[in-house]
């Protein structure tokens, strides 16, 4: 947590700082050619705050609630689009394990189509890189510094153990703000 | 199409060169290093190599393997959707073995000659492409740092024109996807298990140390058999 946190995080924040400015830089020169070359250092280093900065949302302590199931609203919603929670996680855990190389898995609602989905990402691309209308709800940091130093390879012992820790209250609050219940 | 079935899957997993009957399914089994795990100390930690080799680039043989087989099925029975379906994992894990294999070649203990430069037409050719040996590190440990993601950074020589060149590889991506006149001489592998238990989120450290045990004269041999 902690070299994920101040390392990994931090770096993807200076870059995105340092890119930003450039951007501006060449923006304002009204220099397309660089404005574009900048894209790739933006989406990734970009992505990578808007997605670290979910992540640490999506866990919380056992004693504050970690683990614990949804209830309400996004309950109610993962019965009927997956079947059971049971079944939502494995699902989720399968294309978590998976993903070829550095990724995402996500749990997010469909805001045009009121729907629940499960999707991967690559490297630090977002959700909404996937469909204009997906919002993330929870995101799974796939990524070999996420469990390596403590799970080595074994990337299916990590997806297991994870949801002892997910804040399906944060999960709820997001779903709950794009379909308010009446 | 029985007594086919019956020739391939014999011997599947145990021989190097699998099976190879009527229209054999060659299979493939993890090559031994030629040198001990803890011999590339401190370079590349000892738990490092073990794991990278006997976990990694074993689970890349196992789905590879895996992934041949029901490759082998859907072409006997012309299932094409299958096939295409079945390229992502062929790719994915066949590219991981060619690729690892290379790499585990690519080091050396120092004894052994690890971080030697290289000498003779491949010594000339850095010179000659990149100014010298200090600059290719250079330029190869600024891209590798780079990269984004996982994926590998390469020296490699374009055999149609005689030309050294730097390329990165995203995931398992082999070299050659990159250009089919491409031939790998080195390839440093930047996912981070490759060196995140010893060098954590510091990739560049890595990249600095890993030269003290490249092998460059297999890179060399690779070479002059290209460019003779």
């Amino acid at each position: 947590m902690h070299l994920h946190h101040q390392k990994h995080h931090q770096t993807y924040i200076t870059n995105y700082n340092k890119a930003l400015e450039q951007l501006d830089d060449a923006m304002t020169k009204g220099d397309a050619s660089t404005v574009v070359k900048l894209q790739s250092a933006i989406k990734f280093n970009g992505g990578g705050h808007v997605n670290h900065s979910i992540f640490w949302k999506n866990l919380a302590p056992i004693h504050e609630g970690g683990g614990e199931p949804p209830k309400g609203s996004l309950g109610w919603a993962i019965d009927n689009n997956f079947g059971s929670l049971e079944a939502l996680i494995q699902k989720m855990n399968a294309e978590g394990a998976a993903l070829q190389g550095s990724g995402w898995v996500w749990l997010g609602v469909d805001k045009e189509l009121n729907r629940l989905i499960v999707e991967t990402t690559g490297n630090q691309d977002p959700l909404v890189t996937k469909g204009p209308s997906l919002v993330p709800l929870l995101g799974i940091d796939v990524w070999e510094h996420a469990y390596y130093l403590q799970y080595k390879n074994v990337r299916p012992d990590y997806l297991k153990n994870i949801w002892k820790v997910m804040n399906w209250k944060y999960a709820s609050e997001v779903y709950e703000k794009e379909f308010p219940e009446s | 199409m029985a007594l086919r079935t019956l020739l391939t899957r014999k011997n599947l997993a145990n021989s190097p060169m699998g099976m190879l009957g009527l229209r054999g399914l060659q299979t493939f089994s993890l090559p031994d290093l030629p040198y001990d795990y803890g011999t590339l100390e401190p370079a590349i930690s000892g738990d490092i190599m073990q794991l990278h080799h006997q976990k990694h680039h074993q689970a890349y043989i196992t789905n590879y393997n895996k992934a041949l087989e029901q490759l082998d099925d859907a072409v006997a029975k012309g299932d094409a959707s299958a096939v295409v379906k079945l390229q992502s994992a062929i790719k994915f894990n066949g590219g991981g073995h060619v690729n690892h294999s290379i790499f585990w070649k690519n080091l050396a203990p120092i004894r052994e000659g690890g971080g030697e430069p290289p000498k003779s037409s491949l010594g000339w050719a850095i010179d000659n492409h990149f100014g010298s040996l200090e600059v290719l590190i250079q330029k190869m440990n600024a891209e590798g740092a780079a990269l984004q993601g996982s994926g590998w950074v390469w020296l490699g020589v374009d055999k149609e024109f005689k030309r050294l060149v730097v390329e990165t590889t995203a995931n398992q991506d082999p070299l050659v996807t990159k250009g089919p006149s491409l031939v790998p001489l080195l390839g440093i592998d930047v996912w981070e298990h490759a060196y995140y238990l010893q060098y954590k989120n510091v990739r560049p450290d890595y990249l600095k140390n890993i030269w003290k045990v490249i092998n460059w004269k297999y890179a060399s041999e690779v070479y002059e058999k290209e460019c003779p």
